[in-house]
């Protein structure tokens, strides 16, 4: 067998294991830097990552790591006075383009948010809404087989298919977030990005969505965002780390927490500093 | 930004427990050879008495680490010395079982009448304890430049046993009378062979907490 | 401190009880189902308010069909695209013609519609009771539409749905209950006003045959009946009051029926 060629994900040691496996660049940021007007959020951000794999965005409040993930899919165009220098390429196609199609953008790079937002509609229509506002299904029955697949993929189904039809708002906070992800799962993404998806569960609830984040890099590229460096630790392959604006290292998991390249990263990770 | 953190107080504790655990082999160590050239019973009864103190402090070293493992969730360095640590222990403690079997055959010695010339066997000795105290220290300055230094001195004790094993079993087919004697010596000289094996052990683990990096079974 | 709240509890509350008893007390020897369908007739001759409730009715319902469309889109355009100068003056003018009393804005209809159509009508009438309710649905209806978490907007439109969308689909909906209570309240007032229908639709004794006529309505009919000399019509008058009363009370009921919280 052949060593395959050096990809990005080659390039990242995973002590003792040799290196990452190969995988192709999903995500390509450079040079990016944004500004809240006249505020400086990033500064300078250059990073690729993988397909398939979970990279983890770690780093002090306000390091700007939410401001980052929301640039991944333009959904800090929302905010005004917000402007973006650099770029941001998903399969080698610049999705800060004039012109480029910010809808399409968002059906490729499906997002789940810190405290779970349901709709107040039923659990059905919760799931179904992608679907049908990008008229990705024709007729009832393949609706119904989208909205099924959605909700076993979110491993939520057996929990609630009695019940598709009842509020989505009587579920349980852990089940209302899995109901989000099957929500961003059922327009079939292909990035999904997660803003400290279980901050706001208990640890039987935040181990049930960390089981699912590991099941579901086989599919999809995932991205997420999280205060809790153990949840960082148990569920991501990569790890970046961030500080007022600015990435400071970028490493497999495994060498961040054992032996990290840079000392500013070491210091956040042993709690040496807040 | 530099913060105090009650994990900082615990790792201190942890160093000075396994810090005191390689003083108290150490010590075993010099007395129990001090007790075989020197002829000093009472010194080697001093060493067995003590055994059971080292145990105990290698008990607490497992103790401590176990609970900074479970409650603080250590990483990166202090994760490295935390692990250090638990394996460090358990060495040290065999380090001085060794002492130990040293100064049981020092008591036997010395009730028969003086053979010859320790010269090779004293020197064993020295480079041990000069070893044990060298790692020690490269452990608390996080020394990994050091530890390698003292691991090459390994190969003088491996040599001095080699010369003392054949001089040893040249002597009991010459003169078998003493080959208790001859015996007893030569297990002597491999309890230090192995203290020296030890002493690389701890300079390995030493290597690992300072770089990262494993240099087991790589010399 | 909690007795002298529930005192004033029971205070305000006791005035309510008092003046529904009294108008109840008042109205309820006239009230009988002839009343309730008969037209108005002469002194002595007993009559009724049916073209009355007929005409409140349809004046009513003339002021939501133009009122309650131009008023909650008013109220859209404030929240969502609220940002702006021109919103911020509009929502300035909004806010000036809640303030307006309502025969001025009877008066002015009169004006414009009137003297143009050179007739009262049904028409005037429910025009100026739509323009009596829009700044008022305009004003509820942003209020409840910015109640609406933004986190709700952001997972629409994360899901690649594009700004109308996220309104017409989820913001709306979520704000409907909201926006169905503000328009009750409009609804409710002005099913109160008297003085721009006198203006407007002016009045009339005959059921109602189309729209470009003067209309009855019961608060017209009420002023009528209790500024006359006659006690059989001022006992007719507190019966009228009583019916509409009831009315709005039934609206009430109603929208909060229909509104009740399923999701």
């Amino acid at each position: 067998m052949s060593t395959p060629t050096p990809t990005l994900t080659t390039r990242f040691v995973v002590p003792h294991h040799g290196t990452l496996p190969a995988r192709a660049t999903k995500i390509a940021v450079a040079g990016l830097s944004f500004y809240y007007g006249r505020a400086q959020a990033l500064q300078n951000i250059s990073l690729e990552i993988p397909e398939r794999m979970v990279m983890a965005f770690i780093g002090p409040s306000g390091c700007g790591k939410t401001t980052f993930l929301r640039t991944l899919n333009r959904m800090n165009d929302v905010i005004p006075g917000t402007r973006v220098e650099g770029n941001v390429s998903i399969d080698g196609q610049d999705i800060y383009a004039p012109g480029a199609d910010v809808v399409e953008l968002r059906r490729k790079v499906g997002m789940v948010f810190q405290k779970s937002n349901p709709f107040p509609k039923s659990i059905f229509d919760n799931v179904a809404y992608g679907l049908k506002i990008n008229r990705i299904t024709s007729g009832k029955s393949e609706l119904e087989g989208r909205v099924e697949e959605a909700l076993k993929d979110a491993a939520l189904w057996s929990e609630v298919k009695d019940r598709l039809k009842s509020s989505a708002l009587g579920l349980s906070g852990g089940q209302q977030q899995r109901l989000c992800i099957a929500r961003a799962l059922a327009i079939r993404p292909e990035v999904i990005l997660m803003d400290e998806p279980a901050s706001a569960l208990d640890p039987i609830a935040t181990s049930k969505i960390e089981e699912l984040i590991v099941d579901l890099k086989k599919q999809y590229t995932i991205v997420i965002v999280t205060h809790n460096m153990q949840q960082a630790a148990r569920v991501s392959d990569l790890t970046a780390f961030f500080l007022l604006g600015k990435l400071i290292e970028v490493n497999s998991t495994e060498k961040v927490f054992t032996a990290p390249d840079e000392k500013l990263t070491e210091d956040y990770i042993t709690g040496r500093f807040g | 930004m530099e913060v105090h953190r009650h994990l900082d107080e615990e790792l201190d504790a942890l160093r000075a427990t396994v810090l005191r655990l390689g003083g108290e082999a150490e010590a075993a160590l010099v007395r129990a050879m001090h007790a075989l050239t020197e002829r000093d019973t009472a010194a080697a009864r001093e060493v067995l008495e003590h055994d059971d103190d080292i145990d105990q402090l290698e008990v607490e070293v497992d103790r401590q680490c176990v609970d900074i493992f479970a409650l603080r969730q250590p990483a990166a360095r202090d994760l490295r010395f935390v692990m250090s640590v638990a394996k460090m222990a358990p060495v040290l403690e065999r380090i001085a079982d060794h002492a130990c079997n040293i100064a049981r055959a020092a008591v036997d010695l010395n009730t028969e009448p003086e053979l010859k010339d320790h010269s090779r066997l004293r020197q064993m000795g020295r480079i041990a304890s000069s070893m044990l105290g060298g790692a020690l220290d490269a452990f608390t300055k996080n020394d990994a430049m050091a530890a390698r230094e003292v691991i090459k001195r390994d190969v003088e004790i491996n040599d001095l046993y080699n010369q003392i094993f054949h001089d040893l079993i040249e002597m009991m087919a010459k003169e078998p009378a003493t080959a208790t004697r001859d015996a007893r010596l030569l297990f002597v000289a491999k309890h230090l062979e192995r203290i020296g094996d030890y002493v690389t052990d701890i300079c390995e683990l030493t290597v690992y907490m300072a770089e990262a990096a494993i240099i087991k079974h790589m010399h | 401190m909690t007795t002298l709240t529930a005192l004033c509890t029971f205070v305000a509350v006791g005035i309510l009880v008092i003046i529904l008893s009294y108008i109840a007390m008042s109205g309820i020897s006239a009230l009988s189902l002839r009343f309730l369908v008969d037209t108005p007739r002469p002194v002595g001759e007993g009559g009724g308010i049916g073209n009355a409730i007929v005409g409140s009715a349809l004046l009513l319902l003339l002021s939501c069909v133009v009122g309650l469309p131009l008023g909650i889109a008013t109220g859209v355009y404030l929240s969502e695209f609220g940002g702006g100068v021109f919103a911020s003056v509009v929502r300035f003018l909004v806010d000036t013609l809640t303030g307006i009393p309502s025969i001025v804005t009877g008066v002015f209809v009169y004006a414009l519609v009137v003297l143009r159509m050179s007739h009262f009508s049904a028409f005037a009438g429910g025009i100026a009771l739509a323009l009596i309710m829009i700044p008022i649905v305009a004003r509820t209806t942003e209020e409840m539409i910015k109640l609406v978490p933004h986190s709700l907007r952001e997972g629409a439109l994360a899901l690649g749905a594009p700004q109308w969308r996220v309104t017409m689909g989820v913001v709306i909906p979520a704000a409907a209950s909201g926006i169905a209570t503000g328009a009750m309240l409009a609804i409710a007032r002005v099913s109160g006003e008297t003085a721009p229908l006198l203006f407007t639709a002016f009045g009339s004794r005959f059921f109602p045959r189309n729209l470009n006529e003067p209309i009855a309505s019961l608060t017209v009919q009420i002023y009528n009946y209790a500024i006359s000399p006659y006690d059989e019509w001022h006992a007719q008058a507190w019966a009228a009051t009583l019916v509409l009363m009831t009315l709005i009370l039934s609206i009430n009921l109603v929208v909060r029926f229909l509104t009740r919280k399923k999701f």
